[in-house]
């Protein structure tokens, strides 16, 4: 597994999509940070860019990668090379080469332009940005394995990203709408937690001083979130929204007739 | 006085107009020396405390009070006297009560500080307190840790000026206010500092005031707060990181100008609350990252022009119950919400405004935006349907919708419209 890990790793992290995703990461904050006269609203602009921009290269990045390497696979799974290691170091390497790129493009802008002040607020923009970049690179092998035709597979990929990134929040308001007379905070909370998407965004809205316009829904939340029970049922979606497609993906790659 | 007059009228018979002019020849010459005996104040002098000054002490006599610590409480003033403390002096009230009340008319205090008046349930003490008192003056004295700094009760023509008043309130029950006016008039309420108190500034029943240059800041609830005062203005003063800015409640015809709203930010913070009040005026006023900057319930006939409003959550809240206000050449630059409201019609004009969200063009050049704006946005009013919704702020899902609805304005209420925008700012 090391070693198609590693071999994997270098590999992306060589080629231009990976270059292009840090520049275009680096340059973005550092515009943010630097010219943006509210340290509050350059995260708030940073976290749009990240919750629109992670999942949506990591699916696409993925989905592209997997479809080359097609025949590579093929080619290395008639070795005696177990199939989970070969799954796993692949995925692996390609949620690791994203991370660095993230962190890489987000990390020096951060400590050149960022303040002190600001420490916390960005800790939690990377971290919702790693969590993202793990459970969408995880998405994209699957949904890879799952279609052979290509096609078809951008197009689950694309339609995922939209259901998360959009669909969901419209239904959720929908739904906010239709069960307006009834307590909705246990609701709100739950559909918040159920996508990572969603998760991110509330997590860093309520570091910035944004979260004061929340109102009583925003405050039940911050109590929610600053006791333990919140931390780790978030923590917890989170972790399912990983490894429920890591596992899918394992048990796909044992059985899959290449 | 009397006994000169009666002096005079046991002596001699004089005719009354004689007598009348005489009279107001000797008020002169006791008004020219009425300075009246110094008497001085310190540890080591004859005269250890203010207690025993004033117990030789005659009206219009200067009471200088030496540097040294001069612990006691309850004080009356009983006569017009003027007290000057020197750097040093200070009042300490041991914690056991009010440590200054005035009782007599123009009375001076200057320079003197106050300290710990101790906390009451049951009794407003405060730094110094008045009972219907004309004409005195409070200036350049500092207070620290006085439950209530300043209050005066049913008291006229008072000037309080150049104070320092730090409570170290923390909360809003074991706290008292800076400044507090309970039916006064005409007082003159300027160039102070107060700071953490439960309220900065209060009035109840203050008639015909004026509040100018004064910092309000870290208060527990309001910077500044009327209750039941009509015809009052405040001016130039900076509310800094308060409970709430100022509160204006059931007042009429109150002048609010060229002040600073800023920093009130919290969950239930605003700049500027305004309950049950009519024919006010708010021009040219600052207001700086509030949560709400203006929040409007039952207020009449306001005139609200010429503001800046700058990243605040909310701008302008007005709720159905306000009317006939006119909102006019105010910039509202980068707010989250610009304009909230709960009214299906638009009871107030929103006219030649700035909205830095504005997208509209200025074909003919005249500087008014050719496209008429809507300043209730569509997730303001996602939100006043249905709060909660306030969680999807900042997703994608709302930015989309944010567009389609700008670019064709199927829901947002069109009564409440800026007819006018302006393409640049009035301010800058």
């Amino acid at each position: 597994m090391g070693s198609i890990f590693k071999y994997c790793l270098f590999d992306l992290m060589r080629s231009k999509w990976a270059i292009t995703y840090t520049l275009f990461y680096f340059v973005s904050c550092s515009a943010l940070l630097y010219f943006s006269n509210s340290p509050s609203n350059a995260v708030a602009s940073l976290m749009n860019i990240v919750l629109f921009i992670t999942p949506l290269v990591s699916l696409l990045l993925g989905i592209i990668y997997f479809y080359q390497n097609r025949d590579f696979a093929e080619l290395l799974l008639s070795q005696p090379i177990k199939r989970n290691a070969y799954f796993l170091g692949n995925y692996l390497g390609l949620s690791t080469s994203l991370v660095l790129s993230l962190l890489v493009g987000f990390g020096i802008p951060c400590i050149v332009f960022g303040t002190y002040e600001l420490i916390e607020e960005l800790g939690v923009l990377i971290l919702s940005g790693v969590m993202l970049t793990l459970v969408f690179s995880g998405m994209a092998l699957l949904l890879t394995l799952y279609n052979e035709n290509r096609i078809k597979g951008f197009g689950y990929a694309i339609l995922a990203w939209l259901f998360f990134a959009v669909i969901y929040d419209g239904l959720f308001l929908v739904a906010l709408f239709w069960f307006n007379d009834y307590p909705l905070e246990k609701f709100a909370l739950a559909a918040t937690i159920l996508n990572p998407m969603d998760l991110s965004r509330v997590m860093i809205l309520l570091q910035l001083d944004l979260s004061a316009l929340l109102g009583f829904t925003g405050a039940s939340f911050r109590h929610f979130f600053g006791s333990y029970t919140g931390f780790f049922v978030s923590l917890g979606s989170i972790m399912l929204w990983i490894f429920v497609p890591l596992w899918a993906l394992l048990k796909k790659g044992n059985s899959k007739d290449f | 006085m009397k006994k000169a007059a009666k002096f005079f009228h046991g002596t001699k018979p004089l005719n009354l107009s004689r007598m009348k002019f005489l009279a107001v020849v000797f008020c002169s010459i006791v008004a020219l020396f009425a300075h009246g005996a110094n008497i001085e104040v310190c540890p080591s002098c004859e005269i250890k405390s203010l207690r025993d000054a004033l117990k030789v002490s005659q009206p219009f006599d200067v009471i200088n009070i030496k540097s040294g610590v001069y612990i006691d409480h309850a004080i009356e003033l009983t006569m017009p006297l003027t007290l000057i403390g020197e750097k040093g002096s200070v009042l300490d009230g041991g914690d056991q009560g009010e440590i200054l009340t005035l009782h007599a008319d123009s009375i001076i205090i200057k320079g003197l500080t106050f300290r710990n008046v101790g906390l009451s349930y049951t009794k407003d003490w405060a730094g110094i307190s008045s009972d219907r008192v004309k004409g005195c003056r409070i200036e350049n004295n500092t207070f620290e840790k006085t439950f209530f700094g300043i209050y005066l009760r049913k008291s006229e023509d008072c000037v309080v000026s150049g104070n320092y008043m730090d409570g170290e309130a923390e909360q809003e029950m074991t706290s008292g206010n800076g400044i507090h006016f309970w039916y006064c008039k005409n007082m003159l309420v300027e160039n102070n500092q107060v700071l953490r108190h439960r309220d900065g500034i209060y009035f109840e029943f203050v008639k015909h005031s004026i509040v100018k240059n004064n910092l309000s800041k870290n208060n527990v609830r309001y910077g500044l707060h009327f209750m039941f005062s009509d015809n009052d203005d405040y001016l130039n003063n900076t509310f800094e990181d308060n409970g709430s800015g100022v509160a204006v409640m059931y007042s009429n015809f109150i002048k609010m100008n060229n002040n600073r709203f800023i920093e009130n930010w919290g969950p239930s913070s605003y700049g500027l609350l305004l309950k049950e009040i009519k024919d006010g005026e708010i021009k040219g006023n600052e207001f700086y990252r509030n949560t709400t900057a203006v929040f409007g319930e039952g207020a009449m006939r306001m005139d609200i022009s010429e503001n800046v409003f700058t990243y605040n959550g909310w701008a302008i809240k007005l709720l159905s119950s306000c009317m006939e206000n006119t909102v006019t050449h105010n910039d509202f630059i980068s707010n989250s919400f610009s304009v909230f409201t709960n009214a299906s019609r638009s009871y107030n004009s929103f006219d030649e405004n700035f909205w830095s969200e504005y997208s509209g063009y200025d074909l003919d050049k005249d500087g008014i935006g050719d496209i008429p704006h809507l300043p209730v946005s569509l997730f303001t009013f996602i939100v006043e349907k249905c709060e909660p919704a306030l969680l999807l702020m900042r997703s994608n899902f709302i930015g989309l919708l944010e567009i389609a609805e700008k670019a064709a304005p199927a829901i947002t209420p069109e009564a409440l419209v800026d007819n006018k925008p302006r393409m640049k700012p009035l301010w800058q």
